[in-house]
């Protein structure tokens, strides 16, 4: 790398430089002795700023600044899933087989392995044409995914060779393609900047659920393939755990986990126990599908701002390979007061709350890199956004909370009373909202129960109900609510204890199959209909509260587990015949 | 160019004048290219030495904190030399029971630590893969803490306070009572006072004397009447022969850091003299992570036995939890343990408001052959119990407790027995887990069996007590 410049003034993470004879924005380059990795966010006249993403301490004006003449990108090719990684793209365990527990300044390590060599499958030969995006071959990578080697963006043309079956290296030649500009040759990774979006051939309409086996987001507030939704909530209320189930229930095909800004203990705990948990769909250790992006809080500000970008940017690489990714980014609070730290350092003028007025513009730029596309491969591929958010005080109503609002279609609000209570998820039914139902309607038509849109809204409307009536048993007490009145509030009760709440440590609850799904929803609409019936016919709400078969349903959600489903008709043939029974004693 | 220059040269080289005073920042020109957060030593015109570090530096020029504050000096007669390199502190096992300014200097008369090392008091980010997640229970003896916001080794967990709360107290006998059960190992304390008064800091090392382990800590001090600049260092020092501690002498380290308020109000201070864009109530928009760097510091880590354990003491400005100060504390740390004035002036000691308070690390940290298999459940259950007690006590300050339900009253009943038995104990009242279960069990049995929806039916018939 050669000079292009010199150190002529250090503000924390924000350096600036002068005499500079060449550079462009968003380069990537190192900074001073110790060779920090910056990246150039300023140019003026023969001036540059750079942000760096190392600690900058005892760097001095008058160190040299050495030029990359390419943006920041990362490296993509196998070897991505199972690896941990800091926010612009170093592999944390191979740091810390050189340096210890502690993470130096200055360590240059590769992304990808070396030397490993993947077993490749050539499914192109010499002579066939190839566009971008179009798959050369295939590599396992782990005993679940397979690797697709695709053409990069911008390179088609005819195939002069093409390596025979075998095992190579991330730097062997596996091909060489004849371009309109000459001979092109390829290997097994590829280079990507991380701020800029991978093409796709077109966007597609949701039709399908991601589905996360927590009973409260599938059922209430369901996220489409390829949707956003931001997860808000005070510190306590358990963003973490919420996104923590995701990543391990969702039925996506690679996971990115962005741990933004957070807990180092947090990250080490995903570590730990990822390797350990079965996946069930594919009955493989989950680490097998996952990628773990980790610059918690006390690394480097600049890298947490990059951390986003490399997330996204590795998401995108297997979605164009036709997976289905979804991202956990924990917390996109985090990154965008690195963007305001960073900014406030670059003596930009500040907007709301001192964050930058480009705040809405980079949100929407990142959730927008989100969808269900059909890729250049002619595949169906899609990238799920759930970002956490931080709103400081809990307070919904600040700079992040609100523009993230305006980008995402899911929104899981979480109440701290719920959180003190311990009522986990404590995703609030009143606050929060999907505009995803309608997509993935016709799906749970099909796959769970014909009547699904109708009994979904028929709880949701009882938990409104309740609610306004909680504020007359406030100033009253229930005792003076009529028996179809008291009846709401029970099943509301009901619903919340057995259906909304749901541990994440117990091993049968932890996550909910659709099936075993619709048929908890179906046992609770049911009973409230024919309770409702009851009354009306005269029995009272005692004799209904004392009947035994409420007392499976409330623990319903333990006793079944996700592969007996049949177990729950059984329930619901005897709660039929038991409310029968009390309505033949009424008349 | 740096490089050519010999560094021992240029740190020998001493400026004399400098061209601005600015509250604790002193702004010099016409020097070496001197390093970002590098050591600067000042003398001002009657000999006296403060240090310094460097908060921007551009060429020729360069923006020094002063840590001892700028009173008296002046801009003719200050001369300043750069050290080339940050603070740094001698690391040793002999800090042990000894006593030190915010910047490490001994202030009880001894000589100064001879050490081998001396470490960069900014320390650097642990590897999340070398760490080893934390889950091995801390016994305080303290029903509140032990039964529902367990505490773990290698855990950070703060305890959100106000003004007259007895927070020293109730830390005070944390540090007495805590102890891993059935295991003997070398433990030390590393207290760091940041701008707390006198008799604060006596009540603390009066309790390390009398309690016997006044050899096993070490003090660092930076009181109310210290230099407001120093508080900035004081927890970075006194973090950094913990891991030294922790991490090469293999000691569980329990460090108390009080009160971090001070700590945030001095970062605001700085902020706001270099005219810095604020964020929420003027603290700066790096708060968050430089509270980070020092929270951060706590765990374990593979290839050491030892472990780092954090308590931080705030002081919450007008009982406010949404204030930026615990507010960014609680999203950083794993949990908290919150104090509430309505539970002091009812003469509950301690007053821990448990509804609030969280350990984010319990549920690892618990259970069968840890505590007890049934903590889980029973903490779970008191928790639900306890919420409802609140809107009981709601409904009935509205429409009085005759006309409450007789679960209601139940209720009601429950919550005062929890606050009375469970939450209530002496300072001195070291219970073992089993007791403040077995307590928890009593309260709950005050409650029907069908209200108990967390425990199990088994879990019921060992653990329910009839009522007579």
């Amino acid at each position: 790398m050669e000079v292009i410049g010199k150190v002529s003034r250090v503000v924390g993470p924000v350096v600036h430089a002068r005499e500079v004879t060449r550079a462009q924005m968003l380069e990537l380059v190192e900074v001073g002795e110790q060779r920090l990795i910056g990246e150039i966010v300023r140019l003026s006249g023969d001036e540059i700023s750079i942000q760096v993403y190392e600690d900058t301490t005892g760097l001095a004006p008058g160190e040299n600044i050495y030029g990359s003449g390419l943006p920041l990108s990362v490296e993509l090719g196998p070897g991505l899933i199972g690896s941990i990684y800091d926010g612009v793209q170093r592999p944390l365990e191979l740091i810390k087989k050189q340096c210890g527990e502690f993470i130096p300044k200055g360590v240059k390590v590769p992304a990808l392995p070396r030397d490993k060599k993947w077993k490749f499958t050539p499914s192109v030969k010499a002579g066939d044409s190839v566009t971008a995006g179009q798959i050369l071959g295939t590599v396992p990578e782990t005993d679940r995914l397979e690797h697709r080697v695709l053409v990069p963006p911008g390179v088609s043309g005819k195939v002069v060779k093409i390596a025979p079956a075998g095992a190579y290296t991330i730097e062997e030649e596996i091909a060489v393609v004849e371009t309109a500009s000459g001979k092109k040759p390829l290997r097994l990774a590829q280079p990507w900047p991380v701020r800029q979006a991978r093409p796709n051939k077109q966007r597609l309409p949701f039709d399908a659920p991601l589905l996360t086996g927590q009973r409260v987001i599938d059922t209430l507030f369901p996220i489409a393939k390829g949707g956003t939704v931001a997860v808000p909530g005070g510190f306590g209320t358990g963003k973490t755990v919420v996104e923590h189930q995701v990543a391990k229930w969702s039925d996506a095909d690679v996971v990115v986990y962005i741990g933004c800004g957070e807990r180092g203990n947090e990250m080490t705990d995903v570590l730990k126990e990822f390797p350990h948990l079965i996946d069930p769909r594919s009955n493989r250790p989950l680490m097998e599908r996952t990628i773990l992006i980790a610059n918690t809080s006390n690394m480097p500000v600049a890298a947490r701002e990059a951390s986003i970008y490399t997330g996204i940017t590795l998401a995108e690489y297997y979605r164009d390979q036709g997976y289905h990714v979804a991202i956990m980014a924990d917390s996109t609070s985090r990154w965008a007061e690195a963007l305001r730290e960073l900014s406030g350092r670059k003596e930009e003028m500040p907007a709301e709350e001192g964050f930058p007025a480009y705040l809405p513009t980079r949100l929407a730029e990142f959730y927008e890199r989100a969808g269900l596309v059909e890729t250049l491969c002619g595949r169906t591929g899609s990238i799920s956004i759930v970002g956490a958010v931080s709103p400081p005080g809990g307070d919904f109503s600040e700079p992040v909370t609100q523009h993230t609002k305006r980008f995402i279609r899911a929104f899981w609000a979480l109440d701290q009373d719920l959180a003190n209570s311990r009522h986990y998820p404590a995703i609030s039914w009143l606050d929060s909202y999907s505009d995803y139902v309608d997509d993935v309607g016709n799906w749970w038509k099909e796959n769970g129960d014909p009547e699904w849109p109708a009994l979904r809204t028929e709880i949701h409307d009882l938990l409104r109900r309740e609610e306004r009536l909680q504020q007359t048993v406030k100033l009253m007490g229930p005792e003076v609510l009529p028996d179809s009145q008291k009846l709401v509030l029970d099943t509301a009760k009901l619903f919340k204890n057995t259906f909304l709440q749901q541990s994440a440590y117990d091993a049968i609850d932890q996550y909910s199959t659709a099936k075993k799904q619709v048929k908890m929803l179906r046992i609770i609409v049911t009973y409230n209909r024919l309770a409702a019936e009851a009354i009306h016919k005269g029995v009272t709400i005692q004799t209904l509260r004392a009947l035994p078969v409420l007392e499976e349903i409330s623990r319903m959600k333990f006793s079944v587990s996700n592969e007996d489903v049949a177990k729950f008709d059984a329930l619901q043939g005897r709660l039929e015949k038991a409310m029968e029974e009390v309505a033949r004693g009424a008349q | 160019m740096t490089a050519t220059n010999p560094q021992e040269l240029l740190k020998s080289r001493e400026y004399h004048g400098i061209q601005k005073l600015e509250g604790p920042l002193l702004f010099i020109d016409n020097v070496h290219n001197v390093g970002y957060q590098e050591l600067v030593e000042l003398r001002d015109g009657s000999g006296r030495e403060r240090l310094g570090m460097i908060l921007e530096t551009s060429r020729g020029s360069a923006v020094v904190q002063v840590f001892e504050g700028t009173t008296g000096l002046d801009l003719a007669h200050t001369s300043v030399r750069f050290r080339g390199e940050p603070l740094r502190l001698p690391v040793t096992k002999s800090m042990l029971g000894r006593v030190f300014d915010g910047l490490g200097r001994p202030t009880d008369g001894g000589p100064a630590p001879v050490a081998e090392e001396r470490w960069d008091v900014n320390g650097l980010p642990i590897n999340p893969t070398s760490r080893v997640y934390p889950r091995k229970f801390i016994e305080t003896g303290i029903s509140a803490i032990d039964g529902m916001n367990t505490l773990v080794r290698g855990q950070k967990l703060p305890i959100f306070s106000g003004a007259g709360l007895p927070h020293d107290r109730v830390t005070a006998q944390v540090v007495r009572q805590a102890k891993i059960v059935g295991e003997d190992v070398s433990f030390a304390i590393v207290f760091a006072a940041m701008g707390v008064k006198h008799d604060v800091a006596r009540f603390f090392i009066d309790n390390f004397r009398n309690t016997g382990v006044l050899e096993n800590v070490v003090l660092f001090l930076s009181l109310a009447d210290a230099p407001s600049v120093e508080r900035l260092q004081t927890p970075r020092t006194a973090l950094t022969i913990a891991e030294y501690l922790a991490f090469r002498e293999n000691m569980h380290v329990l460090v108390v850091l009080t009160d971090m308020t001070n700590y945030c109000e001095a970062l605001r201070e700085i902020s706001t003299a270099r005219s810095e864009i604020p964020s929420r109530k003027s603290y700066p928009g790096y708060m968050y992570s430089d509270l980070a760097s020092l929270y951060e510091r706590a765990g374990m880590v593979e290839n050491a036995t030892g472990s780092i354990t954090q308590m931080e003491i705030l002081t919450m400005p007008s009982d406010d939890i949404s204030h930026p100060i615990p507010d960014l504390t609680g999203y950083i740390t794993e949990g908290q343990i919150v104090l509430d004035r309505e539970l002091h002036q009812k003469g509950i000691y301690p007053p821990i408001l448990t509804l609030r308070s969280l350990s984010r690390l319990m549920k690892d940290g618990i259970g069968k052959g840890m505590t007890r298999d049934d903590h889980a459940h029973t903490a779970s259950q008191l928790f639900a119990a306890l919420a409802r007690v609140k809107d009981v006590r709601a409904l009935a300050s509205v429409i009085g407790e005759e006309e409450l339900s007789t679960l209601d009253h139940q209720y009601l009943q429950f919550g005062d027995a929890f606050e009375r038995t469970f939450l209530s104990q002496r300072e001195d009242e070291d219970r073992s887990i089993e007791e403040t279960l077995d307590i928890g069990w009593k309260c709950l049995s005050i409650l029907p069996k069908e209200e108990l929806h967390r425990v199990t039916d088994e879990e019921i018939a060992k653990h329910y007590v009839k009522s007579s």
